[in-house]
């Protein structure tokens, strides 16, 4: 199954004239509503073959969304309405940046639940490396002082 | 407690090593479809130069059918035609197709070679109609139900096991229903 | 007869590594010196072998043997001599070979220089070391065989994939697995400690300078792929956050930390256990990059052809060497003793806080890669995980990290004085007040821009004020700073450097992800074009014929005004053994900006040709910035103490006596 679905993406590729991204034609003749576009194309994923956005692949789909996203903001479509527009037909598959749902909690959370993780880490090693005298504010307490002492000794 | 710290990394590393031991049973690729259980998009495509109906939404309720995206410059296509012909022909399946951006006359010429199973047929020569069908490779099918609902898709062509397994039980119990 | 002898070569190597697994370690536990002994002739008998093989399928690729499948498939008779030896390791086979010779060639170092290491932990650093290469051998002998024959051969092979038929990417393979097998020496060593079960400052400064190579060549072979990907793909992107990309730049980030976590276990005696276990992630992010681009288990532009087979082989070798160390980790790390004490405004505590961010860095990446694997296996739906998640964010983490970068340096060991460092710091946070005012008067945002072009700044004139603390500029006569520059140590000037060139590739992403511009046009000859101040007049379209392909290409004349500034030469390639077509951009570079030319595709109709037009400015200092990072590198590889003064552990556990500060309760 998967070999035939890479076959026929390979035999996409060869029987279609390759062309590569944003072609002049399809450029919109407003340039504020062309740059809305490739800034919505950025964030949709060229589905056949490859981890690309439709805005850099050279896929015969990625220009059909191409022209689909540009149709949608030339009949007045909101940004998020293009978007959702193509995740009814796709699913949440076609955009690269995951929308913030349950399911996807640990990808948007995760990195800066590990940043905090590592930060308390940190922060109980640095106060546990933080020899006698160690800190200038805080005076010693009772245990600080005792390890002072026996390493004083030690010295000694 | 602090030597449980150091086993952290390993049981970590194992859930990962286990994810990519199951991870090889599936295709990255494969996305599925997001229309399942919901009823067909609206849509009207014009008939191949020469036939007399097209395919519209209208044409897919009332009964359990198969849509098949297909084109001529699809090799995989031919690969699954004859699947397709005998499903229509052996087990009573209609079948109504997409031409999917093809030129009329390659996808005639196409189907007096090959054969033609579909009950119709709709040229979609812009493929606008199937990026509706959310299709994002050919071929393609789709079962649907009397009520008109998607049922069923596979992304690539069809295959023996697919129709045994999926299709066929599928559509046995649609049309109990 | 010669890719037999190759082949005959890579199973002597395999015995001769099996042998240098056990015997060696075996040596090491029953203090048996001759078998320890073995160690370093096996691994010159090791290398020698897989040179041998190497050589085979290289003599193999140059004469064009079609009789040789590996040959076939990656190669043709007109193919340039400088694709034929890349070919090589164009492919998975030759490139797992590249691999192999690597491996052995940094285990052979270490038999030929690491003379003043115990010989215990030599034996089992060589010994941890031939057994990953006996892992890899036998994947490629039992799964990735280049030597394979086909009968009856064919008459010519069907050339190698025109993208990979291109100096920056005929050289960024050798990089990059000099780098990821690079990182091996420091599992071997990390897990030769676990073992011993001693970690100290001698082991640090042991394992430093191996670590310090593999980093300097992975970032050279990353700033490569770059490069290639900039100038080959027709519309200058450079980085794309895909997984294989992703593959790279985790060890080299987890790589990072090790380096700076190193230095902590090196002069402090502090860090142990986190730097063991730095050491075997970084090395595991290697071989999981191996895995990944080879196992089809993500979609990605460019993995290798796919075979489960091989991808269930990488994946049992990464849940050996990976697993195994975790496990021996589990087990002896609790038994290291923690080590020198130190405040947390302390150079110490600023190289722990880079370790939190950069391993929160690799951490993310990992995480954003491998998401959609992991929710499609727990039946969680398809997501795609791309650059706008990426840049959401990594980026957040790398603007902390380089002002802690910045002021780390300036901080003194165990105890450090803020205010004294950021009054140093005076002039280099003007600098960055003024360069963010530029970017405001010149471009006036993105903010993300703004605060990369602050971070850049900030990075590169913070180097520069440090050194300039180091020297004592302005301080006392010029002739003394002069003095004392030329004899700080090279390690001083390479930290300098590599930190003063990561501002300037950071200036350089910034500069072209958000203030490059684009004109996509249809044109034909005669038309002119504007772009940046430019004016690009299209005169002709004439085929070229190349040694293995033919192209279209046009020439454009550069005016700025009415002077000529360059003629830049496009061209459509194609190749007719691989029926593929290539984008061969033009660029005229200069010190600020890159103008970029692509020829697209002609409209056969209206005879026009789709042609785009890019202004890239600053783009040229990722690549500058990437390669000066690695010749900090490589500088600091060159400092006396790592050549000669790698000291016996005597020494060090002595030095650690001499100074009282050293010494606490916890040993």
């Amino acid at each position: 199954m998967k070999r035939h679905l890479i076959a026929a993406c390979a035999l996409l590729a060869l029987s279609i004239p390759a062309a590569r991204a944003v072609e002049p034609s399809e450029v919109l003749p407003d340039p504020a509503l062309e740059a809305r576009a490739r800034e919505i194309s950025k964030d949709l994923r060229c589905l056949v073959c490859q981890n690309q956005s439709i805005d850099d692949s050279n896929a015969d789909l990625a220009r059909d969304l191409r022209r689909l996203v540009r149709e949608r903001l030339v009949a007045g479509d909101g940004n998020d309405q293009v978007k959702s527009f193509l995740v009814d037909r796709y699913g949440d598959y076609v955009l690269l940046r995951p929308p913030f749902k349950s399911t996807t909690l640990l990808l948007w959370g995760g990195p800066f639940a590990l940043l905090a993780m590592g930060a308390a880490g940190v922060a109980v090693y640095l106060r546990r490396r933080q020899g006698p005298g160690g800190s200038d504010t805080a005076p010693l307490t009772e245990d600080e002082r005792r390890r002072l002492d026996a390493l004083l000794k030690d010295q000694g | 407690m602090r030597r449980l710290i150091f086993v952290v990394p390993l049981l970590l590393f194992a859930g990962v090593g286990a994810a990519f031991y199951v991870g090889f049973d599936r295709d990255p690729q494969a996305i599925p479809s997001v229309l399942i259980d919901k009823p067909v998009p609206t849509f009207a495509l014009p008939p191949l130069p020469g036939q007399s109906a097209g395919l519209s939404s209208e044409d897919l309720k009332g009964d359990v059918q198969l849509v098949n995206v297909f084109a001529s410059w699809c090799v995989p296509c031919k690969l699954e035609h004859p699947i397709i012909t005998r499903l229509a022909r052996e087990q009573g399946v209609t079948v109504r197709g997409i031409n999917y951006k093809d030129k009329p006359e390659d996808a005639l010429n196409w189907l007096a070679r090959n054969g033609n199973p579909y009950a119709t047929i709709g040229a979609d020569a812009d493929g606008r109609a199937a990026i509706d069908w959310g299709v994002y490779g050919v071929p393609e099918t789709f079962l649907i139900d009397r009520q008109g609902r998607i049922r069923f898709k596979q992304a690539g062509p069809l295959t023996p096991e697919v129709v045994e397994k999926q299709i066929l039980p599928l559509v046995k119990e649609l049309r109990k229903g | 007869m010669i890719p037999e002898l190759g082949h005959y070569a890579l199973v002597l190597a395999l015995f001769t590594a099996l042998v240098q697994a056990g015997l060696p370690l075996a040596g090491a536990a029953t203090r048996n010196t001759a078998w320890m002994a073995v160690a370093r002739p096996a691994s010159y008998a090791q290398l020698a072998l897989i040179l041998v093989a190497y050589g085979a399928l290289t003599w193999a690729h140059v004469v064009s043997d079609f009789s040789v499948a590996n040959v076939v498939e990656n190669s043709h008779s007109l193919k340039p001599m400088l694709y034929k030896v890349s070919g090589v390791w164009g492919n998975h086979e030759g490139s797992m070979v590249l691999w192999v010779v690597m491996l052995a060639a940094f285990g052979a170092a270490v038999a030929a220089f690491g003379r003043n290491l115990p010989p215990t932990l030599k034996a089992r650093v060589l010994s941890v070391q031939a057994m990953i290469a006996v892992g890899f051998l036998l994947f490629i002998l039992i799964t990735s065989n280049p030597f394979l024959r086909v009968v009856p051969a064919p008459i010519d092979g069907r050339d190698l994939n025109p993208l990979l038929q291109d100096p920056g990417l005929a050289f960024h393979p050798p990089f990059l697995y000099a780098g990821y097998v690079g990182f091996s020496m420091a599992f071997s060593f990390a897990v030769a400690a676990l073992i011993e079960g001693r970690v100290d400052p001698a082991w640090a400064r042991w394992v430093r300078p191996w670590t310090l190579a593999a980093w300097s060549m992975l970032t050279i072979g990353i700033a490569m792929g770059a490069w290639w990907a900039y100038y080959e793909l027709g519309w200058g992107g450079w980085w794309y956050w895909d997984p294989v990309e992703n593959a790279s730049l985790m060890p080299w980030l987890a790589g990072t930390a090790l380096l700076h976590s190193a230095i902590v276990v090196e002069k402090r005696d502090a860090l142990k256990t986190w730097t063991i276990l730095l050491a075997i992630i970084t090395f595991s992010l290697s071989l999981m990059g191996t895995f990944l681009v080879r196992s089809g288990i993500l979609t990605s532009v460019h993995a290798f052809a796919v075979d489960p087979k091989r991808g269930v082989f990488i994946l049992i070798l990464l849940l050996l060497a990976t697993g195994g160390s975790l496990l021996l980790y589990s087990l002896r790390a609790p038994t290291l003793k923690a080590g020198g004490l130190f405040a947390p405004v302390s150079r110490e505590g600023a190289l722990v806080l880079n370790n939190l961010l950069l391993s929160t860095a690799t951490a993310t990446v990992f995480i954003g890669t491998l998401y959609p694997l992991f929710m499609d296996i727990l039946k969680l739906g398809k997501v795609s995980v791309g650059a706008p998640f990426f840049n959401a964010t990594f980026i957040p983490l790398m603007v902390p990290m380089i002002a802690v970068m910045v002021v780390g340096p300036l901080l003194a060991w165990k105890r450090g004085d803020l205010t004294y460092a950021l009054k140093k710091l005076m002039l280099a946070g003007a600098v960055t007040v003024a360069a963010v005012l530029w970017g405001v008067a010149a471009h006036g945002g993105p903010v993300l821009a703004l605060i990369g072009i602050g971070a850049a700044a900030w990075a590169f004139f913070g180097a520069l004020a440090e050194f300039a603390e180091r020297i004592r500029l302005f301080r006392g006569p010029l002739s003394d700073s002069l003095h004392r520059a030329r004899h700080l140590p090279r390690s001083a000037w390479g930290m300098t450097i590599t930190h003063a060139a990561l501002g300037i590739a950071i200036a350089g992403m910034v500069g072209t992800s958000a203030w490059n511009s684009e004109v996509i046009r249809a044109m034909k000859p005669g038309d002119t074009a504007d772009i940046a101040g430019f004016t690009l007049t299209f005169d002709s379209i004439q085929q070229v014929q190349g040694p293995n392909w033919k192209a279209d290409q046009a020439t454009f004349t550069v005016r700025r005004g009415d002077a000529v500034v360059t003629v830049l030469e496009p061209q459509r390639r194609s190749y007719s053994t691989r029926m593929m077509s290539t984008t061969e951009a033009a660029i005229r570079t200069t010190l600020f900006s890159d103008l970029y030319v692509a020829l697209g595709d002609p409209d056969t109709k209206t005879g026009m040709w789709t042609v785009r037009l890019y202004h890239h400015p600053l783009v040229p200092w990722i690549w500058a910035g990437g390669v000066l990072m690695a010749l900090g590198g490589l500088l600091s590889l060159s400092d006396r103490r790592f050549r000669v003064g790698a000291p016996t552990r005597k020494t060090a556990a002595q030095k650690g006596k001499a100074v009282p500060a050293h010494a606490h309760p916890a040993e």
